[in-house]
Order: C-alpha cells, then sequence, then structure tokens
C-alpha cells in the first residue's frame, strides 16, 4: 500500500472540505474493499478521509413505513437491527449473508452502494425497493443512483448520509454464492410493493439492474411458474473461471423462482 | 507520522506509525504482541481476527488509525494469567488444532460468536465460521470445541 494523508473529521461537512483540499482523495468508511484494492497498489489516493468518526452517519430509524439506515451502518447493525428485521425481513437477511463475520462487522452500507461492485448484494436490494439515496447535497432513487459498473451517480465529493428504503408487501432475496468470495455469482432481489412487483438482479452482468420482463411476468402472475415463460438474454452476462454465460442466465431464473417462492 | 494510541488487552499503548500501517502490523511490530497471525492479508484466511470495541474484525484489514482509541482485545488477552479462556481451554481439550497457525483467530472468532448467538448449533457454528480458513483439522473439532467452550462461557 502507498502511503497517504489520513483525515478523520467530525463532521459530514468537515469531511466535504477535507476531501475537496485533496490532490486525489477517498473516501473511507468500513474500508472492506477500499483498502483491499489499495494493497493490491490498484488505487493509491493521496489523502483518505475516514467517515467512521462521524456520528450522524450512523443508526437505524423507522417511520412512516419506510426505514432509514445510516451510511456507515454495518451490514452486522443491519442484520440484527429489530426495526429491519420486522420492516423488511428480507433487507436483514441479505446483509446478514455478506461477506463473513467479520467483514459484516466492518463493512458498511454506505461504502457498499458507492463502490457499487456489479457482484454486490445493496445494489440488488435498492433498486428491487426502490429505495431513495441521500447525499451532502441531495436525494438520489435507486434507479438514477446505479449507473454502470463499479459507476453511481455521485460526484466526486459527495457523501452518502442515508438510504432511505420503503416498506413492501413482501420481499426475499437469493444469492448463488461464488464460494469462496461470497460475491453473488447471481443473486435476484423480488419485491411486491405498492407500485406493482419489482426484480433486481446482480452478479449476472456488469451492473445490478431491473429485470422488466421477470416484472412483467410477475405482475400478471405473482407464482414461480411465471418465470419458466421468461427469456434472459445470455449477450451481456458475465462469463468467468465460475460460470459462463448460459449458466448465470439459467441461475437468473432458478434464483428468481426461489425469491418469489419466499414471498408467499 | 501519526501517534496511533489504543487500549490493547486493558493496557494503554501508543506508537508513532504511518498512516498507511494495518492494525495487525500495529500490533505485532510496534506493541510487540505476535500472537495475532498474518495469513493470507487479503481479508480471507481470518488469522488475523481481533476484537475492536468487542467486535471481531479482520486485524489485516483495517487501518491502526482507524483504531484510535478504541478497545481492542487479542488472543493475549483471554486468559487470565495461567487459566486459559473456557474457549481455549475447550480448543485444547477437543484437539480444535493441528498447527495451530489459524488459531488464534478461530479462538477470536468463536469468542465473538459465543457472546452475540446463544445454543450454536452445528450448522450455525459452520456458517459463521466462513471468515476462518484452516489448511489441517478439516474443521470437525474445530466446530466441536467451538460449541464445547460456547457451553462453558455458558451460551
Amino acid at each position: 500500500m502507498y502511503g497517504f494523508d489520513y483525515h478523520r473529521p467530525g463532521s459530514v461537512a468537515d469531511a466535504a472540505s477535507a476531501l475537496g483540499g485533496a490532490d486525489d482523495g477517498k473516501y473511507l468508511a468500513g474500508g472492506q474493499t477500499l483498502l483491499a484494492t489499495m494493497k493490491q497498489r490498484l488505487a493509491s489516493p493521496s489523502d483518505l478521509v475516514d467517515l467512521g468518526g462521524i456520528a450522524d452517519l450512523k443508526g437505524i430509524t423507522v417511520s412512516g413505513g419506510s426505514v432509514s439506515i445510516g451510511a456507515t451502518t454495518t451490514h452486522a447493525e443491519v442484520a440484527a437491527s429489530a426495526d429491519v428485521q420486522g420492516a423488511i425481513p428480507a433487507l436483514a437477511a441479505m446483509a446478514g449473508d455478506i461477506g463473513d463475520r467479520q467483514v459484516r462487522n466492518a463493512g458498511t452500507i454506505g461504502g457498499s452502494l458507492a463502490n457499487n461492485d456489479p457482484a454486490a448484494d445493496y445494489p440488488a436490494a435498492i433498486l428491487a425497493l426502490g429505495a431513495t439515496i441521500t447525499t451532502n447535497k441531495r436525494q438520489i432513487a435507486a434507479d438514477d443512483f446505479i449507473v454502470g459498473m463499479f459507476e453511481t451517480a455521485l460526484e466526486e465529493d459527495e457523501i452518502i448520509t442515508s438510504v432511505s428504503f420503503p416498506a413492501p408487501t413482501s420481499a426475499a432475496y437469493m444469492k448463488f454464492k461464488q464460494p469462496a468470495s461470497r460475491f453473488a455469482l447471481v443473486g435476484v432481489f423480488v419485491a411486491k410493493t405498492a407500485g406493482g412487483v419489482r426484480v433486481a438482479v446482480t452478479g449476472a452482468t456488469s451492473v445490478a439492474h431491473r429485470g422488466p420482463k421477470l416484472e412483467a411476468a410477475l405482475n400478471e402472475n405473482f407464482s414461480a411458474s411465471a418465470v419458466d415463460g421468461v427469456q434472459i438474454p445470455v449477450d451481456h452476462m458475465n462469463v468467468d473461471i465460475h460460470a459462463g454465460a448460459e449458466y448465470r442466465a439459467n441461475l437468473v431464473k432458478v434464483m428468481a423462482k426461489r425469491a418469489v417462492e419466499a414471498c408467499g | 507520522m501519526p501517534t496511533v494510541s489504543m487500549t490493547v488487552n486493558g493496557k494503554a499503548v501508543s506508537a508513532d506509525v504511518e498512516s498507511r500501517t494495518l492494525l495487525v502490523h500495529y500490533i505485532r511490530d510496534h506493541i510487540g504482541l505476535t500472537g495475532t497471525h498474518v495469513g493470507c492479508d487479503t481479508s480471507q484466511c481470518g488469522a488475523c481476527v481481533v476484537h475492536v470495541n468487542g467486535k471481531s474484525v479482520k486485524s489485516c484489514s483495517t487501518l491502526a488509525v482507524q483504531a484510535e482509541g478504541a478497545d481492542v482485545t487479542t488472543i493475549e488477552g483471554l486468559a487470565s494469567g495461567e487459566e486459559l479462556h473456557p474457549m481455549q481451554a475447550a480448543f485444547k481439550e477437543n484437539h480444535g488444532l493441528q498447527c495451530g497457525f489459524c488459531t488464534p483467530g478461530m479462538v477470536m472468532s468463536a469468542v465473538d460468536l459465543a457472546n452475540n448467538m446463544k445454543n450454536l448449533d452445528e450448522a450455525t457454528i459452520r456458517e459463521q465460521l466462513d471468515g476462518n480458513i484452516c489448511r489441517c483439522t478439516g474443521y470437525h473439532n474445530i466446530v466441536k470445541s467451538i460449541k464445547d467452550g460456547a457451553e462453558r462461557m455458558g451460551g
């Protein structure tokens, strides 16, 4: 890892100005991806602005049928939260199945979303649940937040402060894990919401995305058998040593069916 | 160089380190506690697990500066004098190790698990232990040790 200047601001405003004053700075949340990337020298920021000392960014609140999660809340805290378990059990279960126990004790929801790994779980959750991302500058709908591979709508110095999830009627996330990394080989999040069925897929292509064909089929007939008739295009599927395109495309349907069944 | 201060095994410690110093190197090279191991250095193997403010984390994937002011417990902090911690005793009596390299991380993860989940069954232990890799034992005696140790700890 190359050297850097370290900052530990106590407020979001101080964090933004610390980053603004850096040549090539980065925000540090749980560090479970960024530090590994820096150790491999794939990233070498001039400055790290640690968000871990900002009390305003932590915590979970429930009001008016929606759950708001502070950006530096860890996966373990989301998984263990009685509020999240009560309002959106699928979200608590998803957080409890990220990485391993130690990663969950350090990794954060804001860090995961800002990184937007193509096989991460939270990007699928925000898309399927229709979450809103609040930053130090604005509010961003999930569908606008996810832009491309490791790319989000966030500006360079923008900080996620919280993520708000409207509680669905029911929801379930099913993940076929890559057993070494525990990232999703394919993960499918299905949510029945007031506005209809929403489906999001992660791990399958270069970026987490909605599944409009799956949504159309499930809006007509919310059953696992409805998934059978949907053609999942293989063209853009990820191909690596773990799985080919056809295999991944098939997994999308298998995980979608399991998620629909789990929704009840 | 920043001065990084924290409490390690109940004792206040302080050292001048580079910002990029990992917590595991701070503990081993600057504080001189070498029970915490570096196995893979890529957050996979769990040999470096310590407790930071009561939670198990991988000290190879944490900066020392992030733990400024924290309360850190390492494998050296578990026993009371000559008396092993119940989880250490369970590993010893159930032969939960062979070469012993992964054992500090295994024990620290196991104590965190027993502190946070009650009535641990074998399936839960295996699932929750997926951040710790052992290349010798095939895990059977480790899982047995953790079940026994958790019961001794009152879970």
